[in-house]
């Protein structure tokens, strides 16, 4: 029997398993090849999270070159920060919020250089579709 | 969860007399050198009059608008100050006013800073009324704007905002009655991409379903007539209804890949907008089907296809938009549209790479990879079917 182990999302773990996906996924490379700029993912509370959380990507020209979970209280700066409550993750995970769309409905903010991500879609887009392939519990 | 947004709209014979009653003291009309020629502007200003006001035209908006001829319609109105802006022309004019509008508005902001998640804060000075002389690019109905940044060479399509929507569309078939043949065609084929598109995109929604489905049905009826007596008011009434019906649909909604192999066209090999989605179109749905034939199945049945299968629905919708073209002695492939091969080829990456930027890509029913794209523009220059 093939027993699938599921990371908890927000965590260390779960953010290291996404950087190996990522990086093993050769159309987010090639989407992403011009790339620059790291990002602050945001996790809001919410009824189903007690307490936040943000994770921390560097992406670079097609490749992830680390991540973190952000120790609460630690200012940690980005170009990006992409944030929203618990419960929006969770759908954006399991695709059932498109992102842009996501963006549109103020389900989630996004601050930084917007022009710069909307001439990335593809590259989001893959991103995006990379992080529900992580195997993941949720809180 | 999701919106619908719309301008109020007038349409119908002497809708133009509502203009009259929308109030502005300071009048500035943005419109193009062929228009300002003809008496469609002689018309508005008329009208206008009617009532105490300033008025002053800008008359140079450029075809495919670039950011420095938005730049220029944008100081008009800050030299002229003015509480009312009407866009009278084509898409261009109408897009170019949108972007003069929020330059006017926000003078802090910069034209490719703009997104939809950008807070305009229009009106503050002034509001917007457009009265198309085309039938086709909807965006009197519509949040885009299409401008060209000559820097990149390319069409941005992500200049949008739900405050863009133009307070009233004003539909008054007079203003489409001497629009030549071709941009008839091509007007027309725009718009019947944009509500295949709508109808088909990811984020497709009851609302423009129904606006979507309508309009293709006018369209179908009523294009050939226009195109072949330009005099005849009911088609030109039905098929500028069509256009903006299709301009809600989509804004409300999303056009694709047609759209967006469509833009990265117009920049590059400077096919015009409707000629370029028009040769696209029957090629992405064929390349869509595969996980949209349902959708398309419902597009066939409401112009008259009788077939149960979805794929071969599909399959007569398609051979249908060809009928269709060349009825409006439309070319069907690039290569007859008068690309030359070397052309072609010179350009084709820079095609790819501009349709992997476009967000339309990626609300199309089937996002294709970078290669798919590649084989998609070869068979539309070569007019050879998808199969694959």
């Amino acid at each position: 029997m093939m027993v699938t182990y599921l990371a908890k999302f927000p965590s260390e773990e779960w953010i290291k398993l996404f950087m190996e996906q990522l990086n093993a996924n050769k159309n987010y490379e090639e989407a992403a090849k011009t790339w620059e700029g790291d990002f602050l993912f945001v996790i809001n509370a919410d009824a189903e999270l007690k307490e936040p959380a943000t994770m921390y990507m560097d992406l670079w020209h097609g490749k992830c070159r680390g991540v973190a979970l952000v120790n609460p209280g630690e200012e940690r700066k980005a170009a990006f920060v992409y944030s929203g409550p618990y419960g929006n993750w969770k759908k954006l995970i399991n695709k059932q919020i498109d992102p842009i769309q996501g963006l549109l409905t103020g389900k989630f903010k996004l601050q930084g250089d917007m022009a710069k991500v909307l001439r990335a879609v593809r590259a989001a887009k893959e991103l995006v579709e990379t992080a529900g392939k992580v195997p993941t519990e949720f809180a | 969860m999701w919106f619908f947004t719309s301008p109020k709209i007038i349409f119908g014979e002497d809708s133009l007399e509502q203009l009259r009653a929308i109030e502005g003291k300071r009048v500035l009309v943005i419109t193009d050198p062929v228009v300002s020629k003809l008496d469609m502007l002689g018309l508005v200003v008329d009208e206008l009059k009617k009532e105490p006001r300033t008025i002053e035209v800008f008359d140079q908006v450029e075809p495919e608008p670039s950011f420095e001829n938005v730049e220029k319609a944008a100081a008009a109105a800050h030299h002229f100050q003015p509480d009312l802006l009407v866009a009278l022309g084509g898409g261009s004019c109408i897009d170019a006013a949108k972007g003069a509008w929020v330059l006017y508005e926000r003078p802090d902001l910069k034209l490719e800073a703009v997104s939809p998640m950008t807070k305009l804060d229009l009106r503050k000075k002034a509001r917007l009324v457009a009265i198309p002389t085309t039938a086709g690019t909807g965006s009197d109905a519509t949040w885009v704007a299409v401008l060209t940044d000559k820097s990149q060479n390319m069409k941005l399509d992500y200049f949008a905002s739900r405050e863009l929507v133009p307070d009233y569309s004003i539909l008054d078939p007079r203003f489409v009655l001497k629009l030549p043949k071709e941009a008839t065609a091509y007007s027309g084929l725009d718009a019947l991409d944009q509500a295949i598109e709508a109808y088909v995109s990811q984020w497709r929604n009851d609302f423009a379903d129904g606006l979507a489905l309508r309009s293709i049905q006018i369209l179908f009826e009523y294009l050939p007539k226009a195109f072949d007596n330009p005099d005849d008011l009911l088609a030109r009434q039905k098929t500028q209804n069509a256009a903006t019906m299709s301009g809600l649909a989509f804004s409300n909604s999303q056009v694709g890949l047609a759209h967006s192999t469509g833009h990265a066209l117009g920049a590059i090999f400077h096919v015009a907008h409707g000629l370029a989605v028009g040769i696209s179109n029957p090629y992405v749905i064929q390349f869509s089907c595969r996980d949209a034939a349902e959708r398309y199945s419902d597009i066939a049945h409401v112009i008259g296809i009788k077939e149960e299968s979805y794929e071969k629905a599909t399959e007569m919708l398609v051979e249908s938009i060809k009928r269709l073209m060349v009825r409006l002695k439309t070319p069907l492939s690039l290569r007859e549209a008068g690309i030359s091969k070397s052309t072609f080829e010179q350009g084709v990456d820079t095609l790819i790479e501009q349709t992997n930027r476009s967000t339309c890509t990626f609300v199309n029913p089937r996002v294709p990879d970078v290669e798919e794209v590649r084989k998609l523009f070869v068979c539309m220059y070569e007019g050879k079917p998808v199969d694959f």
